[in-house]
């Protein structure tokens, strides 16, 4: 498999542009002018072309994330894979990942990203649900994601991924199974399905607090009634309701509900929120979870080469003036760098790896630092006796109750 | 040197907290001048950071200034800077005992409070000229007028002619010094007699030894005096006299009756020169020590237990070092079961406490679990024997106890009519016995009740000031010991008896008391994997039970890349959680839940 190959580089091209922030979003993005977006543009071309890389190094994925990517034109998109094929050695193989927002595309546009060498399209939908797709501040519609996703069909892409949310405030178990099914029945290769994170800093987080699980209520009332201006589902919350977060118990029947209609329709679960047909797993997201290296571009892009993190400063017209003081190629200042000690990445190979279905292994740990896991091995076996880890043929994995605490399980392993 | 008894001023700022002592005192050292406004530091004489912060003095300092009066002759001022909490009474007394005067610093908005009363009672006993200065006169709420009657009325000192000042604002500080020299006595005591002085305070310094601060009644002390303590019989070669310059020590050659000074002798330990003890010459000594000398005995004690219990050897230095400098901190090792090797120290009430353990915490980076404060019970066993229990884990088998005893204190609590009936509820919920109601004037009242020390330990403070919006003060004194049904109450986490949560109970308050702390550890415990119940039991029988659920969602939806450093701060987080929490059996329980018992009456 890709993760066993040391020379595997993967790319992330960051996009910080969407037509307006979402309530719930904390993601690097904000609206911005046309003249802004080709300067942007400009500059990632330039960050690229002044990548330092690994000589040896073939890529084998670019993911090209939000933001929102399909806000640029075609043409700009295109640019930006040419400037990746011009510094890197793309693999024959690569997996070319461009995110795009529903009724944010024509065939046109599509047509360019395949010639461009993308090959996988990521649709953001959330919910298929226009009530709710209004609560989060969506600007799309059900609709909108049913015609875009045919123009995607259409454009000829054969590896389709679609993002949903659950546990949204008011949501009911029946509004998210109709949403699950809604995309399952157009039959993707590719379903992430998250439960909904309330960070800090957004609008959601004034309405709704901090603590995803606790009995949070926000009182939407007049405001809500004129974004939904009347939800189409069934049971969509209405006008002078009260919208309440979903708590943990309904949170959980939500997720747990996700993979098992996934399953009638052959998505299997590879990851903690992200559902494939066979052989249609993220290699991208893998990646992340494999101690593969990885190159950010772009505003506040995260990067990972050597045992080292950092990122991208996260001034949009600091980072603008540095791409033009640099004379078409350019390195932007490191930030929060952290240099991985042999521990670190010995809880990452956990923290990570657990993520995946697969779990970790013994061999592969001791093949990546020399010695065995002993150490970990009586809190994984205590664990494995309480039920939230479970025996695989080479080492071990989270069972069901195992994801749901993952961040406690991953403590009780490491400290 | 030479200075003449009638130039000497001895006396102290008695006031309540927040009413200004602090910054009078500033202002007295700033206008006597020795100190230019640029050497000043905000409130000069609270020398540790603790105090600065709590804005409370918590001991004895004193400060040796000169003051040029309008008559032109120039002044000696030993101001004598003392402690403002019930738990430091008794050093209050002794720095009093140490002066011959006190100014009375009063709020012009909030008038006569509890505190305020209880150290002008003490002044008065020591027979001290007291003066009375209005401050705060620069605030919209003050009423100097009120105040001048209010002290007159109740306290019955002429206050016609008060200073009315702000010290903040500097206003009307001449006015005050003028009073000094003209109201407060000078000192008296014969110089050739044989030495007598009163230590009303002792400091450890790492070069020098224990640093005494005396006050000379009669003889005269030099560098090689022989001295002795009268009390514990200690003697020592004065090594160097001097007096008090603001945050520094002046050596001088003498020092002769009526100065306030101090001296060093290569003492090693403060318990030889006590707060309160006489100290004469070795070869002369005086017919007879001074009156009022008490050995101050803590009356809370409370397991003081390092977090990682590596660092047990640090703890007892930590202690030991603390202890150099404060007589009244007591300490012996215990063991417990949930928490292993620890301390067992005693205070002279809760602040005494949360100072001592704060300054471990800060001053020595250490990280501590606090067991329930308990008073000393006396036990006594069926078998004629008598125990003094100051822990709750070593409390008999009840068939074995005859019956027990609980100190009791007298109470003086000042406030304003309008909350009489909450606060005595309060005092009644607390096992209070009614004393009396003593009216001061229209609206302000001091009520009179005898409590079990134990109902004031935990969070009476706090109760009283809730429930009186803040318009409560209280003072109290140990009174005796009464004969008490009480009992030991358990708390079970995960089924396992948890011994420093144990906590020594009056039998019908139990219930509510498991019941509140059930509830409290609910909140304070984190959710695990698997369910907790939380059980309060007397004597085996179970009370209260709540039950903390099993963590249900604990996830990060996301993890790639950017989020893989959030991921990294998280665990980081709980690392550092996990360090400040105790391995009972399975659960982890947080160090503060440990002092749960003491927040029972917050809701």
């Amino acid at each position: 498999m890709f993760r066993d190959d040391a020379m595997n580089l993967e790319l992330y091209i960051h996009i910080p542009f969407c037509l307006r922030k979402c309530g719930y979003c904390d993601f690097l993005s904000a609206p911005a002018d046309e003249e802004t977006r080709e300067a942007y543009v400009q500059a990632l071309c330039a960050e690229i072309a002044g990548a330092e890389s690994p000589a040896d190094a073939e890529v084998s994925s670019v993911y090209i994330g939000g933001g929102t990517p399909s806000i640029l034109t075609g043409e700009q998109l295109f640019r930006i894979m040419t400037a990746v094929k011009k510094r890197f050695r793309l693999s024959e193989y690569a997996e070319v990942t461009c995110e795009v927002n529903p009724g944010a595309v024509d065939i046109g546009k599509l047509s360019r990203l395949r010639f461009a060498g993308v090959n996988r399209i990521s649709i953001g939908l959330q919910s298929a649900d226009d009530g709710f797709l209004r609560l989060l501040g969506r600007i799309h519609t059900a609709a909108d994601f049913e015609e875009s996703f045919r123009l995607v069909r259409e454009a000829g892409f054969r590896n389709v991924s679609v993002d949903l949310i659950h546990s949204l405030p008011g949501q009911t178990a029946a509004d998210w199974e109709r949403s699950l099914r809604f995309v399952a029945e157009k039959e993707p290769e590719h379903i992430s399905a998250y439960s909904l994170i309330i960070e800090e800093g957004t609008p959601f987080y004034e309405r709704f607090g901090d603590i995803a699980g606790e009995e949070r209520v926000g009182t939407v009332g007049a405001e809500y009634d004129r974004v939904t201006g009347g939800a189409s589902g069934p049971d969509a919350p209405k006008g002078e309701e009260t919208l309440r977060l979903p708590d943990e118990e309904e949170d959980r029947i939500m997720e747990h509900m996700t993979g098992e209609i996934l399953a009638e329709y052959g998505y299997e679960q590879y990851e903690i929120s992200n559902y494939a047909k066979p052989g249609f797993a993220c290699r991208h997201n893998l990646g992340y979870w494999s101690d593969v290296p990885y190159i950010g571009f772009g505003l506040g892009a995260s990067s990972y080469l050597g045992g080292v993190r950092w990122a991208n400063p996260r001034d949009l017209n600091a980072y603008l003036e540095a791409a033009s003081a640099g004379d078409g190629a350019f390195i932007p200042e490191k930030t929060d760098v952290q240099v991985l000690t042999e521990a670190e990445r010995e809880e990452e190979f956990f923290f990570l790896g657990l993520r995946r279905t697969d779990g970790v292994e013994a061999a592969d740990f001791a093949e990546r630092f020399g010695h065995g896991w002993d150490r970990y091995l009586p809190s994984m076996e205590r664990l494995e006796r309480d039920g939230f880890l479970e025996r695989t043929a080479g080492g071990f994995r989270l069972t069901r109750a195992g994801q749901d605490v993952s961040n406690t399980v991953f403590a009780e392993i490491l400290f | 040197m030479n200075i003449p008894q009638d130039h000497i001023r001895n006396f102290c700022i008695i006031a309540h907290i927040d009413h200004g002592k602090s910054t009078l005192a500033d202002r007295i050292i700033e206008q006597t001048g020795l100190l230019t406004s640029r050497e000043m530091q905000n409130q000069v004489l609270d020398n540790m950071d603790l105090e600065r912060e709590r804005g409370i003095t918590i001991k004895s300092q004193a400060v040796r200034t000169v003051y040029r009066a309008k008559n032109g002759e120039e002044y000696i001022f030993n101001l004598i800077d003392t402690p403002g909490h019930v738990d430091f009474n008794y050093e209050v007394s002794r720095s009093l005992a140490a002066c011959d005067g006190a100014i009375l610093v009063v709020d012009a908005a909030q008038g006569i409070e509890a505190q305020t009363l209880a150290n002008v009672y003490l002044a008065l006993d020591h027979d001290l000229e007291v003066f009375p200065v209005i401050n705060k006169i620069d605030l919209p709420s003050a009423d100097p007028e009120r105040v001048v009657s209010e002290i007159e009325d109740i306290i019955g000192i002429e206050a016609e002619d008060a200073p009315k000042i702000s010290a903040k604002l500097g206003l009307g500080i001449e006015d005050v010094l003028e009073q000094i020299v003209g109201k407060i006595p000078a000192p008296e005591g014969d110089p050739n007699a044989p030495l007598k002085c009163l230590i009303f305070d002792s400091v450890y310094d790492s070069y020098k030894g224990v640093i005494v601060f005396f006050r000379i009644m009669d003889g005269t002390i030099r560098k090689g005096t022989k001295v002795k303590m009268m009390a514990t019989g200690a003697t020592a070669e004065v090594v160097e006299v001097g007096t008090f310059g603001a945050g520094q020590f002046i050596p001088c050659d003498d020092l002769s009756a009526g100065m306030v000074g101090y001296f060093t002798a290569s003492i090693k330990n403060v318990r030889d020169a006590r707060v309160g003890d006489t100290v004469t010459e070795a070869d002369r000594p005086c017919a007879e020590a001074l009156p009022g000398y008490k050995k101050v005995t803590p009356m809370v004690y409370c397991g003081v237990y390092p977090a990682d219990g590596a660092h047990y050897q640090d703890l007892r230095e930590a202690i030991e070092k603390l202890q150099l400098n404060d007589a009244a901190l007591q300490f012996e090792p215990e063991t417990s079961v949930a928490l292993g090797f620890g301390f067992r120290c005693g205070f002279l009430g809760l602040l005494h406490l949360e100072i001592i353990e704060e300054r471990l915490e800060r001053e020595y980076d250490l990280d501590l679990v606090l067991t329930s404060p308990s008073v000393i019970y006396r036990i006594y066993k069926t078998n004629g024997e008598m125990i003094e229990l100051t822990n709750p884990t070593n409390m008999p088998d009840p068939s074995e106890i005859d019956y027990m005893e609980e100190p009791v204190v007298r109470a003086e609590i000042m406030l304003t009519t309008e909350y009489i009936g909450a606060i005595m509820t309060l005092c009644q919920e607390r096992r209070g016995t009614y004393i009396g109601t003593d009216y001061l004037e229209d609206n302000r009242a001091v009520l009179k009740y005898d409590m079990p020390l134990n109902e004031i330990i935990y969070d009476f403070f706090d109760a009283l000031k809730s429930r009186s919006r803040g318009y409560a003060s209280l003072d109290y004194e140990l009174k005796g010991y009464q004969r008490s049904k009480l009992v030991k109450l358990d708390i079970l986490v995960n089924r396992e008896e948890v011994d420093a949560l144990s906590f020594i109970v009056f039998e019908g308050s139990a219930y509510e008391r498991g019941r509140r702390m059930c509830e409290r550890l609910k909140e304070e415990i984190p959710r695990h994997l698997f369910e907790i119940p939380i059980q309060a039991a007397v004597g085996g029988k179970i009370i209260a039970r709540e039950t903390i659920k099993a963590l249900r969602k604990d996830v990060l939806a996301k993890c790639y890349g950017g989020d893989i450093s959030r991921k990294r701060k998280l665990l980081e987080k709980q690392k550092e959680g996990k360090k400040r929490m105790r391995q009972i059996g399975s659960v982890e329980i947080p160090q503060k839940a440990f002092l749960s018992v003491l927040k029972l009456d917050e809701d």
